[in-house]
């Protein structure tokens, strides 16, 4: 099969590969441009002097304390919700699906209004949040809640894939000799799904750093308070840029680190890495 | 796939110029009437995109933010025709650094403190008990800095119960009448305008004379617009034309 592909290219003109290295170019440069100019733009000291400033720091801090925060949740709640949708089938699956997965496809501003519409003082949960005495509005528990709604998708997707990937012998296999189901669940598929769960975090986290939108909306921003890195760029834009581009710059290296190492973790998985 | 890797090298290497060169012309338009790029404070949403409609000459296309975000693209290179700001000195400062021409002052707004309907705060003594929530402007939007403004005329004390009760700095005046509504904060500082945007939402507290900063709104035409005469046009406009007729009718005070 292969043999045949490599000697009807040779035998043609080259310009179908020509043309999808021109794309890929393209695409390269359009992408990396911006990424490179936030670097390009100012100096390596300028950007430790941007992230001097307390401001900054605080809002690095907030950032990832409530993505970590956020994250545990999803992991916590998502994984068996995932392992459901992944192992059962039943009526109304794809329907089930299909909301689990549309905060993947809102824009921030509807999750943020939605957000307020639900659990915001006047929202539909509001009343009850308030006599239970739990504050999300403006609050950092709230920044919370934004991350995990729109990061959740990003990490039950990817877990519902790497469940339904679990050979099904295995689990079987570990039934017939009388383990229960919570078992197998704890000691075989869990395991066999270590890289894509792992996956599968990497990218909620990445996106729950970078969620803007519906924590300006629906948390406000208030330094050490709900000001995540992205709001705190959007606020120093106009008045300290360097310190804008310092953070930025932070963001980029984090979610870059974060990308690859989903890369690696998803490479040791496809060369047959043992997941134990 | 090495050559295929090198194909890739070379033409990435071809398209980063052409990538750098400016490559954004503006993109024909087509239609008849020139296309007149304004750059607005967010006070002015309704006003503004109340008179573009039908605008004679040109089909006006309004971009709304914080006059401070609005200066820091024209900063960065952007180039809309018309800048109008919340306050005076972003287009000085803009007009300074030879970014705008001579800004023209052609509104004035009141500062004001707002509040949900049927709230029990009266006044801005009220915002100094504990537990009440309060969203002001970021200090870099003029809606934050006039904030700054009329705080520091209060007694010390006072002032820092009030700042501790800021729960959002938000970026502009949009951002706080939000949170207004939704019932998120209990008070906030916005333009008398913003107030009567929301049809009796919100309502306004008049501040005493001598805690009310002068809000005055000037516009000017950014350097190197494409359009600088309908830009000029419609900066003398928003003085005495259809443009003004409209900030006027949105609550908006004439030119000092």
């Amino acid at each position: 099969m292969n043999a045949v592909v490599r000697v009807r290219t040779r035998s043609r003109p080259a310009w179908f590969p020509l043309l999808l290295a021109a794309c890929l170019a393209l695409a390269l440069s359009f992408l990396t441009l911006p990424l490179v100019a936030i670097f390009v733009n100012t100096s390596p000291a300028k950007l430790i002097d941007g992230l001097g400033e307390p401001g900054a720091l605080d809002a690095l801090w907030l950032s990832l304390r409530t993505s970590a925060a956020a994250l545990l949740i999803i992991v916590v709640v998502g994984t068996p919700a995932a392992y459901l949708l992944a192992t059962r089938s039943f009526r109304g699956r794809a329907l089930v699906v299909t909301l689990v997965e549309l905060p993947l496809v809102l824009p921030p501003a509807v999750a943020g209004i939605a957000l307020l519409a639900a659990l915001g003082p006047k929202g539909i949960l509001g009343g009850a949040l308030d006599s239970a005495g739990i504050e999300l509005a403006l609050a950092t528990a709230g920044v919370v809640v934004a991350l995990t709604f729109v990061a959740s998708p990003f990490y039950i997707r990817q877990a519902m894939a790497a469940f339904a990937a679990v050979d099904r012998t295995l689990l079987d296999a570990s039934r017939t000799l009388g383990a229960s189901e919570a078992r197998g669940f704890w000691r075989v598929a869990i395991p066999a799904a270590v890289p894509g769960l792992t996956a599968g975090a990497a990218l909620a986290l990445g996106r729950a750093l970078g969620e803007f939108g519906a924590t300006l909306m629906f948390a406000g921003s208030f330094r050490g308070i709900t000001q995540t890195v992205p709001l705190a760029i959007y606020d120093r834009f106009s008045t300290q840029f360097s310190s804008a581009l310092a953070l930025s710059a932070v963001l980029v290296a984090v979610s870059g680190a974060i990308l690859l190492s989903v890369k690696l973790v998803a490479g040791t998985e496809a060369l047959g890495g043992a997941p134990r | 796939m090495r050559r295929v890797l090198l194909a890739v090298a070379l033409a990435a290497a071809a398209a980063v110029p052409v990538a750098c060169g400016d490559g954004d012309d503006g993109g024909g338009s087509g239609s008849s009437n020139p296309r007149l790029v304004v750059s607005a404070a967010s006070s002015m949403t309704e006003a503004l995109t109340d008179c573009a409609k039908g605008y004679p000459g040109a089909t006006v296309r309004l971009s709304f933010a914080g006059s401070d975000e609005l200066a820091a693209q024209i900063r960065q290179g952007v180039k809309p025709d018309v800048y109008a700001a919340a306050n005076t000195e972003l287009p000085g400062a803009l007009n300074d650094e030879g970014l705008l021409s001579m800004p023209t002052e052609f509104a004035t707004n009141q500062f004001v403190l707002a509040v949900p309907k049927g709230s029990s705060i009266k006044s801005v003594e009220d915002l100094t008990k504990s537990g009440v929530k309060i969203a002001i402007g970021s200090e870099s939007v003029p809606i934050g800095s006039y904030t700054r403004d009329t705080l520091s005329r209060l007694p010390a004390d006072e002032r820092r119960a009030i700042l501790d009760n800021v729960r959002s700095n938000e970026p502009d005046v949009k951002g706080i009448i939000g949170k207004l509504t939704q019932g998120a904060v209990d008070a906030g500082f916005v333009y008398v305008t913003d107030v009567k945007a929301t049809d009796g939402a919100v309502k306004a507290i008049t501040l005493p004379k001598t805690l009310e900063p002068t809000v005055t709104s000037a516009a000017g035409v950014v350097d190197g617009a494409k359009q600088p005469d309908l830009g000029k046009r419609f900066v003398a406009g928003l003085v005495d034309g259809r443009c003004g007729d409209s900030l006027r009718q949105a609550g908006f005070g004439p030119a000092p």
